[in-house]
C-alpha cells in the first residue's frame, strides 16, 4: 500500500516539476504516434474509401484482411517488422532497426487497418441519396466522392482517433523494433513497462497518468469538434 | 435558345419488371410540363432517366441546343437538375447546402454569397442560413432542395413530387416558387405530381404516364 501512495506522491512531484526525462519521453511518444497516425490515415482513408466506392477485385478478401489486421497481435507485427529490418533481413541495409522510424512504421502498421476499416464502415453508412443529390447538382465523380467522404467525416474521425489510441497504447511491438533505448527510443508505454519491472513506480505512474490525460483530452477534443461541426459544420469544414 | 429535350422509345426494367415501355416525348424549352400517373407507373424512373441520373435499358435521351445534339457529358449535366423526393441534405449549414452547386462550379466567394442569399430570400429560408440543414422541418427541407436547384439556374429542372406530404402552407410556398420559375421562362420544368389540381395550376402541358408511356392529357 505504501509503495502505491509514495508512487503517486513521487509521480505528482515529477509532473509538477516538469521533469526533463519525463518531458522528453512524452514528446518522443507524441512524435512517434503522431507520425504513425499521419501515415496510417494517408494509407487507410483512401483504402477505406476505395473499398466503399468501387467494386474492386477481391473486395471481400481485402475487407477480411483489413478486419484481420484490426486484431493483429502487436508482437506479431513487431516480429515481422523486426525480421524485415534486422541486419540479415531484406531491408536491413537501411539501418532502421532500433530507431524511432521503426517504431513509427510498426505503429502505422497496427493503426492503418483500424483507420481503413472504420473509414470504410463510415462511408458505406452514408445515405445513397447524398451521392445522387451531388450528381443532380452537377458534381464531377471526384466531387461526388469528396462529398460522401465529407458526410462520413465524424465516423472517419472516430476511426482516426481509434487508430491513435492503438498507436499510443502499443508496447510489445515497439519494444521489439525500437529496443527501448533510453533517450532515443524509449516512449511512455515502454518506460511504464520497464519501470514497473524495476519496481520504480514513480515515473511509471506519472507516465500512466499523463497517458490517461492525453486519451481524455483526445476524446474531449473529438466531442467538442463533433458538437461544433454539427452546429456550424459549414463554416468550419467547408471553407 | 436553351435546351430542348426529346426522349425516344425509352425502355427500363427493374428486377425483370418493365417500368417504361417505349416512352417517347419532346419537351420544348421554357415550358412547364406536369406529369401525372398512379404510383409505380414509372414517373420517377422517367425523371431520373431524363435528368441523366441513370441510363435507360434501351432508347435515347436527346438534348439539343439550337438544333445541335449534345453529348451526355458534365457540361450538359450541369445544365440540368433533378429534385429528388428525398432531398439528401448535406450535414452542413443551410447556406452551404445551397452554395454546393456553385462551389463545385468554381464560382467566386462573392458570387456565391450574393446568389445564395438571393435564393434563400426567395424560398423564405434566409433567417435559417446558419442553421444545420438537417435540423429543418420537412417543408423547409423541401424548400432547401428547391433552393439548391434554383441557385444553379438549371435550363431543365425536373421536380419529383415537390409538395408530397407537405402541409398546405408549405405546399403553397413551393407552388409559388415553381410558378415564379415558370414565369421567368428560363427553364424547362417537368413536375411529377399526384395532385391533378396542382398539375393544372402549374403546367403549360399536362401529361400522363400510362402503361410505361407518356401521353398528353
Amino acid at each position: 500500500m505504501h509503495s502505491i501512495i509514495y508512487g503517486f506522491i513521487g509521480a505528482g512531484k515529477l509532473i509538477l516539476t516538469i521533469n526533463a526525462e519525463l518531458l522528453s519521453i512524452i514528446l518522443l511518444s507524441l512524435r512517434v504516434s503522431g507520425a504513425a497516425l499521419v501515415i496510417a490515415a494517408l494509407l487507410g482513408l483512401p483504402l477505406g474509401a476505395a473499398l466503399a466506392w468501387r467494386r474492386v477485385p477481391l473486395r471481400g478478401l481485402v475487407i477480411s484482411l483489413i478486419n484481420t489486421g484490426m486484431g493483429l497481435p502487436p508482437v506479431v507485427a513487431g516480429l515481422f517488422l523486426y525480421l524485415l529490418l534486422s541486419r540479415s533481413g531484406p531491408l536491413g541495409s537501411l539501418g532502421l532497426l532500433y530507431t524511432p522510424t521503426a517504431m513509427v512504421m510498426v505503429q502505422a502498421i497496427l493503426a492503418c487497418p483500424i483507420v481503413a476499416s472504420l473509414s470504410h464502415a463510415a462511408i458505406v453508412r452514408v445515405d445513397p441519396v447524398i451521392r445522387q443529390a451531388a450528381i443532380t447538382l452537377g458534381a464531377t465523380p471526384l466531387q461526388e466522392v469528396l462529398t460522401v467522404i465529407r458526410e462520413a467525416r465524424y465516423g472517419i474521425m472516430a476511426g482516426v482517433m481509434a487508430g491513435l489510441g492503438r498507436a499510443m497504447a502499443e508496447v510489445g511491438a515497439v519494444i521489439i523494433v525500437g529496443g527501448n533505448i533510453a533517450g532515443y527510443t524509449r516512449v511512455m508505454t515502454t518506460t511504464i513497462a520497464l519501470e514497473t519491472d524495476k519496481g520504480d513506480f514513480e515515473l511509471a505512474i506519472a507516465l500512466g497518468l499523463i497517458l490517461l490525460l492525453i486519451s481524455f483530452g483526445i476524446n474531449l477534443g473529438l466531442r467538442f469538434f463533433q458538437r461544433l461541426g454539427r452546429v456550424r459544420a459549414g463554416i468550419i469544414l467547408w471553407d | 435558345m436553351g435546351l430542348n429535350l426529346e426522349v425516344a422509345r425509352i425502355v427500363k426494367s427493374y428486377n425483370g419488371k418493365a417500368i417504361l415501355q417505349g416512352c417517347s416525348f419532346g419537351f420544348e424549352n421554357g415550358l412547364t410540363y406536369a406529369l401525372l400517373g398512379p404510383n409505380g407507373s414509372g414517373k420517377s424512373t422517367f425523371l431520373r432517366i431524363a435528368a441523366l441520373l441513370e441510363p435507360p435499358d434501351a432508347g435515347e435521351v436527346r438534348y439539343r441546343d439550337h438544333g445541335v445534339a449534345l453529348p451526355h457529358d458534365l457540361a450538359l449535366r450541369r445544365r440540368i437538375t433533378l429534385l429528388l423526393p428525398r432531398i439528401g441534405v448535406f450535414n452542413t449549414s443551410v447556406f452551404h447546402n445551397v452554395a454546393y452547386g456553385l462551389k463545385i462550379r468554381g464560382q467566386s466567394r462573392q458570387e456565391i454569397e450574393d446568389r445564395v442569399n438571393d435564393v434563400l430570400v426567395r424560398v423564405g429560408l434566409v433567417h435559417k442560413r446558419r442553421q444545420n440543414g438537417l435540423d429543418l422541418s420537412s417543408g423547409e427541407t423541401r424548400r432547401l432542395g428547391i433552393a439548391r436547384a434554383l441557385v444553379i439556374d438549371p435550363e431543365v429542372c425536373c421536380l419529383d413530387e415537390p409538395t408530397a406530404n407537405l402541409d398546405p402552407k408549405n405546399s403553397d410556398i413551393i407552388e409559388e416558387i415553381i410558378f415564379s420559375m415558370k414565369t421567368a421562362g428560363k427553364s424547362t420544368i417537368i413536375v411529377v405530381t399526384h395532385d391533378s389540381a396542382q398539375a393544372r395550376r402549374l403546367g403549360d402541358h399536362l401529361l400522363v404516364m400510362e402503361n410505361g408511356r407518356i401521353a398528353p392529357l
